[in-house]
């Protein structure tokens, strides 16, 4: 069994953002950092890992100085990483980004017990998309925004967390899951782990290794291959409170049951 | 000597900085207000390896080096002075001696828990009446008719006393010889005789275990003899150059922490309309301060790297402690005088930190000592 677990390296954006003038994010001048849903697709991994004794890869798309990153989750107890990293790469948006960590995972090859994990997001783009993309060009089932995950033989049972409620799904494996903060807390590199992680596998996906997969064309990756164009972007409004319900009599019960069923809650 | 961080080392520093952030931090203030051992800290550390850091994997240790070892009591002192003594005495004065002087049964038997943080180490050699003068030592150990040693006295201000489950201990066995005749036992908590006294209440360094040591007819098997008979002095001394390495880097950290914190303070306090950081006053302060601890760093850092390189490191240890430990007490004062009135009390970490600098200029040899250490080294007589 395999879990390949995505992992990007972001601008760390607790700090101060900087911003180019065309409205994109400055990254040169941002600590980098792991993407933070990714490490709870990374703590749910190794905890899985810990369960069934399976092999634990992390696969990342980008410039050869995200090595470091891949080290440091190496150091939390994970068996090999793959650095996918080409000048033919640069500049993918999700979509070809997603067809090139694809072909790197069909690569690594998807059996039967294995799973694909990433984070939901990451915080530079905020799309959500590469994951399910990944799925979708692999042809695996998918479950987004876990919230809890459990494996009992090949059947995982993920409770999603909606804006405004959970949904437990069963799935079975092979598929790919999103996971989500709520997940879990991941956990700090050991020191042993700091000591062997540069002792460990780690091999780089450069475009030769790649580009005779049939998702790899140069219409399909990097820029050329990338169909968006961000018109603009922007902060989102802040969402309002939620709505208060207040008093005990009938009508009120009623109004509540009535919202509730119009959400299909009850 | 070549400052160079390995990239190891560069990210074991950033995962203690996290973890001291993160989990130590917020209950600095807590178990020095409660006098409190801080026993979930000690089993969050166990689980990263914090408690066997340079000592080989296959004695459950984590592998890494002396340097990386100091870097973590440095930047647990940062945060608070309890828990990095916590680690440099469990590390330094009991791990230690049995890695280096014990028989490979002992290191397999001891070692593992150890190392593992399963079990806490601490060490026993101070008593009333020989404290700097370790060589008064009046606890004896006496060959009983199986041939084991039968102990009796006691020892004061042990690190670690009342959470610690075995112990470096050293007592008499023949009085005639001196120090010659001082041996060194690995004594387990459960040995019949032993027992541990009062907790001290202390100035500062709260939160950290600190009791005496009783031996009454306490069975020690012949086994647990660590290292020959009449060898225990140079154990005790080899041992504590290794401490002092341990102690210099907690200073170290105060005396860091103690900076971090008034950089920020100053540049957030206002008085005659300006901040206090614009005073050329506080720039001067601050910049003495940080070119003390700085200075502390590299003389710590050097005696760490000695070591691991198996070079001589005493007077090297000697030297970084006693500067360390100087410079930590003048900055972390200094630290409170920045911050005025507010310093003074409990609501800011300065204080506590003057508190808990204090102890470093007189444990695992006072400053004094630490000087007679160098002139020795000096050939000065």
């Amino acid at each position: 069994m395999k879990i390949i677990v995505c992992v990007k390296q972001v601008p760390d954006t607790s700090g101060k953002v900087a911003v180019n003038p065309d409205g994109t994010l400055n990254r040169a001048s941002m600590a980098a950092i792991t993407n933070p849903d990714d490490l709870n697709a990374v703590e749910a991994a190794l905890v899985l890992k810990e369960q069934t004794g399976a092999e634990l890869i992390v696969v990342s798309m980008g410039p050869p100085p995200a090595e470091g990153m891949l080290r440091e989750v190496m150091a939390r107890g994970v068996d090999r990483a793959i650095l996918v990293s080409a000048r033919e790469f640069g500049g993918s948006d999700t979509y070809a980004t997603s067809q090139i960590l694809a072909a790197a995972i069909d690569k690594i090859g998807v059996e039967k017990d294995d799973i694909v994990m990433c984070g939901r997001q990451a915080i530079d783009g905020d799309t959500a998309q590469v994951g399910p993309q990944i799925a979708e060009k692999l042809g695996l089932p998918q479950v987004s925004y876990a919230a809890e995950i459990t494996k009992e033989g090949d059947t995982i049972t993920v409770k999603r967390m909606l804006e405004d409620g959970y949904m437990t799904i069963k799935v079975k494996t092979p598929c790919l899951i999103t996971c989500i903060k709520e997940l879990n807390t991941p956990r700090y590199m050991s020191v042993g782990g700091i000591y062997e992680c540069y002792s460990k596998p780690y091999e780089i996906f450069d475009y030769n290794t790649l580009k005779d997969h049939p998702f790899i064309d140069k219409d399909t990756i990097g820029l050329s291959g990338s169909p968006t164009n961000i018109l603009t972007s922007f902060t989102p409004p802040q969402k309002g409170a939620g709505m208060m319900l207040e008093g005990a009599d009938k009508a009120t019960c009623e109004q509540l049951a009535g919202i509730l069923a119009k959400k299909h809650m009850i | 000597m070549d400052f160079h961080l390995s990239k190891e080392q560069e990210m074991v520093r950033k995962m203690y900085r996290e973890f001291a952030e993160t989990e130590v931090k917020p209950l600095a203030e807590e178990i020095d207000e409660e006098e409190r051992f801080p026993m979930e800290t000690v089993e969050k550390m166990a689980k990263l390896g914090m408690m066997g850091i340079y000592f080989p994997k296959e004695y459950g240790g984590a592998g890494g080096d002396v340097l990386s070892y100091a870097m973590c009591v440095e930047e647990l002192a940062k945060v608070c002075g309890t828990t990095a003594v916590i680690v440099s005495a469990h590390t330094s004065l009991c791990c230690a001696p049995i890695f280096e002087h014990g028989t490979e049964e002992q290191k397999k038997k001891y070692l593992p828990d150890l190392l593992s943080g399963k079990k806490i180490g601490a060490f026993g050699l101070t008593e009333p009446n020989a404290g700097t003068d370790a060589s008064g030592q009046q606890t004896t150990a006496v060959k009983n008719e199986n041939g084991d040693w039968v102990l009796n006295g006691s020892k004061c201000f042990i690190t670690n006393g009342t959470v610690a489950e075995t112990f470096v201990v050293f007592a008499m066995t023949d009085k005639k010889l001196g120090n010659h005749g001082i041996s060194a036992f690995i004594v387990e908590k459960s040995f019949p005789g032993f027992s541990t006294g009062k907790h001290e209440k202390k100035m500062g360094i709260r939160g950290s275990s600190t009791c005496d040591l009783i031996f009454e007819d306490c069975i020690v098997p012949k086994e647990n003899l660590l290292g020959q008979e009449g060898k225990g002095f140079k154990i005790a001394m080899m041992t504590l150059d290794g401490g002092r390495i341990g102690i210099a880097a907690q200073a170290l950290g105060l005396g860091e922490g103690a900076i971090n914190e008034a950089v920020k303070y100053t540049q957030e306090r206002v008085q005659f309309k300006k901040r206090l950081s614009q005073f050329q006053n506080t720039q001067f302060q601050l910049a003495d301060m940080h070119t003390r601890m700085q200075a502390a760093q590299y003389l710590v850092y050097a005696a760490a790297m000695k070591k691991q390189n198996h070079e001589s490191y005493s007077m090297d240890a000697a030297m970084a402690k006693l500067f360390a430990a100087e410079s930590a007490s003048d900055v972390t004062r200094r630290a409170v005088q920045l911050f005025g009135g507010y310093g003074y009390t409990r609501e800011y970490p300065v204080e506590r930190m003057m508190r808990d600098a204090k102890i470093t200029e007189i444990y695992e040899g006072t400053s004094e000592v630490q000087r007679m250490v160098i002139a020795k080294y000096m050939g000065v007589k």
